[in-house]
């Protein structure tokens, strides 16, 4: 009971802070924040309800007015901008994301790296597009267009949550709740 | 940390928060329902009275705050230029910045405390599944405490590597961070089990 509520927590702080790091530079070059890796991280690492769990719990602490997503921003107004959906999307694609990791029987890097493709950018960009066009007064293909600048960085990222969860696998077999 | 609320006084900072987000989600709402750009464009004004009256300070940082907001600016505004619908473009806009900047005021008008004294209020109904507001509390409380204490982690993480390389960390701070989210979940689980459990 302890355990699974700190290590939500733990990881809502992580998703915060992958956020405020200034730009940790993943690759040269690309400037991307690692926050969207922290949403991918939640679902591989600790599963579909423990990771849906811990995006909540941050967007709800932004809700109040904290200014942890990246870029500093917070408050009741990033829910009521174009990147509303990004935002409604968080947790569903961290569930999808652990439930694909809890579901499968492949080696633990490969299935997460597959997973946060899946959840992590397929499903988030399923809600984050449909925000924009409804926000922007747009078609669903023109605000496809938009979210797409953001793909490649995204790619990156859910190989990186695919590494990061294998090492953790091999560090600490049972802390990997997604896998226990 | 900082938050988001306002150091500046207003009149609207001793409303109750649960008044303030009431009328915002009726205004959003109504926002959402006109689609005339001269209401837009009232509400919009309407809106920056609102800050108005907060004095210059307050306004400014309300304006500081829309900053974010300017690449869909630049694109709603050059694509509605391209396709030559004026009006509709700008009732778009209209409505974005006002939306986002009244739930700002929202925000700046309104201490986190109360704020989050709201979220657990709502989130009331949830112990019928399990969730019980202390432990609600308990995990915003975490959150909070571990947020510097992880960013100076990573930080001396990032150090030591620079320490033993001309290179710079990158993506392999990665790691050890999570590493130490996970055994950091571990030692305050235990230390709340020591406590009396999280109830």
């Amino acid at each position: 009971m302890e355990r699974s509520l700190t290590h939500i927590a733990l990881f809502a702080a992580l998703i915060a802070v992958l956020g405020l790091i200034p730009k940790i530079d993943l690759a040269a070059g690309v400037p991307i924040t690692a926050q969207s890796l922290g949403i991918m991280l939640c679902g591989t690492v600790l599963g579909a309800r423990r990771g849906a769990l811990a995006v909540l719990l941050f967007l709800a602490l932004v809700a109040a007015g904290l200014p942890l997503l990246s870029g500093g921003r917070g408050g009741l107004g990033v829910f009521a901008g174009p990147s509303v959906g990004y935002l409604v999307g968080f947790p569903v694609a961290a569930f999808v994301t652990g439930w694909l990791v809890e579901r499968t029987t492949l080696p633990v890097g490969y299935a997460a790296t597959a997973a946060a493709v899946i959840g992590g950018i397929g499903v988030l960009y399923l809600f984050g597009i449909s925000g924009m066009a409804i926000m922007l007064g747009k078609t669903w293909p023109e605000a496809a267009l938009l979210g797409m600048a953001f793909l490649p960085g995204d790619i990156l990222k859910a190989v990186l949550a695919g590494m990061v969860t294998q090492s953790l696998a091999r560090m600490r077999p049972a802390s990997l709740l997604s896998r226990a | 940390m900082l938050t988001l609320t306002s150091p500046v006084e207003t009149w609207a900072h001793r409303l109750p928060a649960g008044l303030k987000l009431g009328l915002l989600a009726l205004a959003t709402t109504a926002l959402f329902l006109m689609a005339r750009p001269e209401a837009l464009g009232l509400a919009a004004l309407v809106t920056a009275a609102l800050y108005a009256t907060g004095g210059a300070r307050f306004a400014a940082t309300g304006a500081r705050l829309l900053r974010p907001l300017w690449p869909f600016l630049v694109i709603v505004g050059l694509w509605h230029l391209w396709t030559g619908a004026l009006a509709e473009g700008a009732a778009i806009l209209a409505r974005m910045l006002t939306a986002v900047a009244l739930a700002n005021f929202v925000t700046m008008t309104t201490r986190l405390t109360d704020m989050i004294e709201v979220v657990q209020r709502i989130a009331r109904p949830l112990a019928f599944f399990g969730l019980s507001p202390r432990r609600l509390a308990l995990a915003m409380a975490l959150v909070i405490r571990f947020i510097p204490v992880m960013l100076e982690r990573m930080d001396q993480i990032a150090q030591s590597w620079r320490a033993r390389s001309p290179r710079r960390p990158r993506w392999r701070v990665l790691v050890p961070a999570t590493l130490a989210a996970l055994d950091d979940a571990d030692r305050a689980a235990e230390a709340l089990r020591a406590r009396g459990g999280a109830g």
